[in-house]
């Protein structure tokens, strides 16, 4: 059994060596003609790729793996509109049951497969079955069809609002389109080759899970003409390969950067900034315009939080600034309060309901806790602490509940565990919890259907199981609705209703830096970290 | 009768280790350095709540990552915590981890050894196990132990106790088997003295002295390996501090305040060393023919 | 002799056996559900279930144990059930930087402990003897990310000698490679160093007090000739002992030197595995550490014969 490692390793080395000699010529002629030296973007992600089936998993790192390998029918631009992407344009009949999308010309898959309608049709029935939105698309949809090569036609059973803004989604899952024989697996296992028709083609042989990913340009994609924008617009390669190496240790991926050895780091700590601003060839930039929210949540199904007095009464306890100082550190990235569930500065912004967020009270805290009739039970904070967003959020949100006299404990793991462990229906005190911390990105949080954290639908709902007949109703509603003003009236009203049930506490708005040497040019402003438009000098 | 003899000279054995221990501390100056450091950390850390300090755990964020000062000597880390009082306070974990580690390894080691050596049924299987145990990266080990049962104290002491025990089986099994053959401990045999009693009468005294030797050892590997640990993510809980997860939590910040791991880097050291030398000193004088067993 | 090494090789396996077994029966008993992590955050119930199944994780233990026992025996240690890649391509992509890092450290601590080690007990007393042994006591107590911080620090920021991070092949670039196991090497040589400093020390002392190394200098041979031909050659059996045995005390630094370094090796991938509960990956990385601890014990045992004629098999 190790022998077979110990031939790898050998097979392995063969390679190399076999390598070395063309390497070496390459090498050689490269100084001779540097026009033709391959451009190389070292990039040190956010997380570790784990999986690389974007339908599969929901984590952000596979997501942004996927819009590197694979393309969307529709995508979101910078003024939250859908625009189209694969697709060159879609007719809606007019009682707006049925849609007629065609595909443009010249898209073709990595393996030299054209794209075809019946790719189009797989994939959006797997990303149907497992996205959330998608299985609300899926359940007012009669048929999705390929009438054509070029031509999908997807029937509605009853008018729906969101039918573009669901197959344009930006986030987790966003619905790309893949070879019918891989969106022919079962949505609950992997696919087993990544294949797909974006700008950029997956290396498979250089992937070492927990180290590191390549990509290399697809020469065969054809960009849209428009310019890049969000999602839409034309998705240029300007390098010739994108290598993401994943470096657990902060501090050691911020002296990587500073020494040159990569070029682009996505999520440096706001702590790190200020030694990273020191060298004067190193931009800060606040890639993504919209933030992120951070989350604390609730357990629904046991005391103390399945009294909405007692929810009332930690909102009342917490304050906003506490949470962003403690995980972000400099005021500059995050802002001073945000009373928003549907997040400061999208189009659903609003403040109603949000004073006991904003002011703190420890005496109307104590007292709704009291009239909650909490009996000084222990109340578990899971506290993931090897990721500092949620750990920080974990240990400020313990002291401000013991201040209104809970009994917190606060149970140590790490992000995998919690994870796992949050997933648990049974009783805290039988392996469950009372609350977890986590975190959005606005680009989930920014609508009412898209916010899952809002959703109240019991024990189908996210993590924390609330029930709330009303908040459902107003959602179902909202997504109906086609009329703008008439969705914001919904989502006042939605809010006012949030505020009084608190399915969790929104701990404040905060920006994401990113950092990267000056030699990298077109980094593009957008929720999710694009490498297309990006060239190295 | 000659087991009187043998009884009364043992006796004067232990008198004369006893006495070689006070001798040892007059010949070896730095053993007496490491006893002293080693009370110094042991009074800091277990004194700590009441030298009038700021509460460890309190939080203020708006303090955060404050450099040393008159009221904070160490600065403040992360979360605006007093990074002096984590130091002092975060001595309890980590020395309670390396002492329980090690006496616990040696009590079961101890057991499972006196077994072994003498009860020649199980010996072969005994040992079988305990070298399979030993072949598994103790350090690995530990963190599979630790992420598998979740992050507690009581995990991590366990965690860091059982790839212990093998080692200090052989060290107790290797003594019984020397001693087995002895000529007194023949004669109990012959005599029909019970196992247990000539194992506890007669072959447990001798395993003492190399076991405190090595038990100094294990507390001092224990308290590096519980930082090590909390390093990779599989230590004790971080709201309680210990100097591992003080240096675990603050790595980050290494290169812009260095402080955040030296000092509680700095007291670990120390007391390793202490721990150390303390156990060489002891060596010295108990089992000059030992050698650090790894 | 032949036959000697034979049986030890036989030996290893009931030692491997009950290695397996531990490591699977710990695993499998203990909580946490890796489909839970897999399914995701907007999985039901039911897609847990069927991920459950698809992993096999439904079937009874001794089921699952049955056949990854015989999968193992084929040489197939099975797929990691987040990347999908098989274990042994995961291993073979990590071999090559702890290889070289374990070697490199111990070429390094070994050619530097071994002349301080018996410098030190030629100059027993003196305070030579007492900075040696001060140092190499310290090598034990400092953690190892301490003094890799330490490196990163002075050798790379500081002075811009030594990359940061990272890991260069040695079959692609023998310089790069150089630079980038400097630092690694010589933060996890600590330890090491310590260990085989003070073993040479005291087993040079008891040498040196033989008689045939006094009759050495009673026949006036140079104090060096000495010390290397007569004492050192004879101390080398406990010396490569503890230089076998202190591979296991090399291992647990590895894996925290790796991750300090960013370096891709197995200490990196044990630790994720662990974390995320990625069982066939676990079980895998630690057979196979065990069975290189094994071995190469195993083959210090036989490197007795050439330091010590007098053993035979």
């Amino acid at each position: 059994m190790p022998m077979t490692a110990v031939a790898d390793l050998f097979a392995k080395s063969a390679r190399a060596v076999a390598l070395s000699t063309p390497i070496a010529v390459a090498g050689l002629m490269s100084v001779s003609s540097p026009a033709s030296a391959e451009s190389v973007l070292k990039v040190v992600p956010h997380a570790d790729l784990r999986n690389v089936d974007p339908i599969w998993t929901t984590a952000y790192i596979t997501r942004n793996h996927g819009y590197l390998v694979f393309d969307t029918l529709f995508a979101l631009d910078e003024n939250l509109d859908v625009q189209p992407q694969m697709a060159a344009g879609h007719e809606v009949s007019e009682d707006g049951l049925t849609y007629t999308i065609t595909l443009r010309d010249g898209l073709q898959f990595h393996d030299g497969a054209p794209v075809t309608a019946e790719d189009v049709v797989a994939s959006i029935t797997r990303w149907g079955a497992r996205d959330g939105m998608g299985q609300k698309l899926m359940r007012v949809t009669d048929s999705i069809e390929a009438a054509d090569e070029k031509t999908v036609v997807l029937t509605l059973s009853e008018p729906y609002g969101l039918v573009l803004q669901s197959l344009g989604k930006i986030s987790s899952n966003v619905p790309f389109i893949m070879p019918r024989r891989l969106a022919e697996t079962d949505p609950n296992a992997q696919i087993e080759e990544i294949i797909g028709s974006g700008p950029f083609r997956f290396v498979a042989d250089e992937w070492q899970p927990g180290n590191q990913v390549v990509y290399e340009k697809f020469d065969g994609y054809v960009p849209r003409d428009e310019p890049a924008s969000y999602a839409a617009g034309g998705k240029v390669a300007k390098v010739d390969r994108v290598e993401w190496r994943y470096i657990p240790d902060a501090a050691t991926a911020s002296q990587a950067l500073l020494a040159g050895e990569v070029d682009y780091y996505e999520q440096p700590a706001v702590d790190l900034l200020p030694m990273l601003q020191s060298d004067p060839a190193i931009n800060i930039e606040t890639v993504d315009p919209l933030g992120t929210q951070g989350v604390i949540r609730f357990n629904f199904k046991y005391p103390p939080f399945d009294d909405k007095r007692a929810r009332q009464a930690a909102l009342w306890a917490v304050e906003q600034a506490d949470y962003m100082y403690s995980i972000m550190g400099d005021p500059q990235y995050f802002e001073d309060f945000c009373g928003a569930y549907f997040m400061c500065g999208g189009p659903y912004e609003t403040d109603i309901g949000s004073e006991p967020l904003r002011e703190k009270d420890i005496e109307k805290a104590t007292a709704l806790l009291e009239a909650s009739g909490y009996d000084g039970r222990e109340v578990l904070i899971l506290d993931p602490t090897d990721i500092p967003v949620a750990h920080g959020q974990a240990l400020v949100t313990a002291q401000a509940l013991r201040e209104i006299g809970m009994n917190v404990r606060l149970v140590a793991m790490d992000w995998a565990t919690m994870t796992s462990r949050r997933a648990v229906r049974e009783a805290p005190e039988d392996g469950g919890w009372n609350i977890f911390p986590t975190w959005w990105l606005a680009a989930d949080q920014l609508n009412p259907i898209t916010n899952i954290s809002v959703a109240a639908s019991g024990e189908n709902a996210w993590f924390g199981w609330p029930e709330n007949q009303k908040i459902e109703d107003l959602r179902n509603a909202f997504a109906r609705e086609t009329d703008a003003d008439k969705q914001m009236e919904i989502v006042e009203e939605l809010q006012a209703e949030l505020y009084d049930f608190v399915p969790y506490i929104p701990t404040g708005q905060y920006y994401q830096p990113t950092a990267f040497r000056d030699n990298v040019k077109g980094v593009l402003e957008a929720p999710v970290p694009f490498f297309w438009n990006i060239s190295v000098e | 009768m000659s087991l009187q003899v043998q009884e009364l000279s043992f006796g004067a054995r232990l008198r004369s280790r006893a006495g070689s221990v006070a001798d040892a501390f007059r010949r070896n100056p730095t053993m007496l350095f490491g006893v002293v450091v080693l009370a110094l950390m042991g009074g800091l850390a277990f004194l700590a709540p009441w030298l009038g300090l700021p509460d460890p755990m309190e939080q203020t964020p708006r303090e955060r990552l404050r450099p040393p000062s008159g009221e904070a000597p160490f600065g403040t880390d992360m979360y605006g915590r007093d990074l002096f009082s984590r130091v002092l306070h975060g001595g309890q974990v980590s020395l309670v981890v390396g002492l329980s580690v090690a006496a616990l390894a040696t009590s079961i080691g101890l057991f499972i050894g006196l077994i072994s050596g003498f009860i020649r049924s199980v010996d072969a299987v005994i040992m079988r196990l305990m070298d399979a145990l030993m072949s598994i990266p103790s350090i690995l080990l530990a963190i599979a132990l630790v992420a598998l049962w979740g992050s507690s104290v009581q995990n991590v002491i366990l965690a860091l106790t059982i790839p212990e025990v093998p080692r200090v089986v052989r060290l107790v099994r290797s003594v019984v088997l020397m001693l087995r053959d002895q000529l007194y401990v023949q004669a109990a045999i012959a005599c029909g003295t019970s196992t247990p009693r000539i194992l506890i009468r007669h072959i447990l005294p001798n395993t003492i002295p190399p076991l405190i030797v090595q038990a100094t050892y294990i507390c001092a590997q224990a308290v590096i390996f519980e930082a090590y640990l909390s390093f990779v993510g599989a230590g004790t809980p971080p709201e309680i501090p210990s100097w591992g997860n003080i240096m675990a939590e603050g790595r980050m910040f290494f290169f812009q305040t260095a402080g955040i791991i030296l000092y509680p880097g700095a007291f670990l050291a120390l007391t390793v060393f202490a721990i150390n030398t303390f156990g060489d000193g002891l060596r010295d004088a108990l089992d000059p023919r030992m050698q650090r067993r790894v | 002799m032949y036959a000697y090494i034979l049986r030890r090789l036989l030996a290893t396996i009931p030692i491997m056996a009950i290695v397996a077994v531990f490591v699977f029966m710990l695993l499998h008993l203990s909580p946490g559900d890796p489909a839970v992590i897999i399914a995701g955050d907007f999985a039901t119930e039911d897609q847990v279930d069927k991920i459950r199944e698809q992993l096999g994780l439904n079937d009874p233990l001794y089921v699952q144990f049955g056949g990854w026992l015989f999968d193992l025996l084929r040489g197939d240690m099975g797929d990691s059930i987040y990347s999908g890649l098989p274990v042994t391509t995961l291993i073979g992509q990590r071999v090559e930087p702890t290889l070289m890092l374990t070697l490199c450290t111990m070429v390094i601590a070994i050619s530097a402990a071994i002349p301080l080690g018996v410098i030190a007990a030629w100059k027993v007393g003196t305070w030579i003897d007492r900075a040696v042994m001060t140092l190499a006591v310290f090598g034990f107590s400092v953690p190892v990310f301490v003094i890799g911080y330490l490196l990163i620090l002075g050798g790379s920021r500081t002075l811009g000698w030594f990359p940061v991070q990272g890991y260069t092949s040695i079959f692609e670039s023998v310089p790069g490679f150089l630079s980038h196991i400097t630092l690694p090497a010589l933060t996890l040589g600590a330890v090491y160093m310590a260990l085989i400093a003070r073993m040479t020390r005291a087993t040079m002392l008891e040498v040196l007090n033989e008689d045939y190394v006094r009759t050495a200098y009673a026949k006036g041979l140079a104090t060096r000739k000495v010390l290397v031909k007569h004492a050192l050659k004879n101390a080398m059996v406990p010396i490569s002992t503890t230089i076998g045995l202190g591979v296991a005390l090399l291992i647990g630094g590895v894996v925290v030197t790796e991750s300090v370094f960013a370096i891709p090796g197995l200490g990196r991938l044990t630790v994720d595995a662990v974390l995320r509960t990625d069982y066939p990956v676990i079980q895998g990385v630690i057979l196979v550490f065990s069975f290189t601890y094994v071995l190469l014990n195993l083959l210090i045992d036989l490197t007795y014969v050439l330091f010590d004629p007098r053993i035979r098999y």
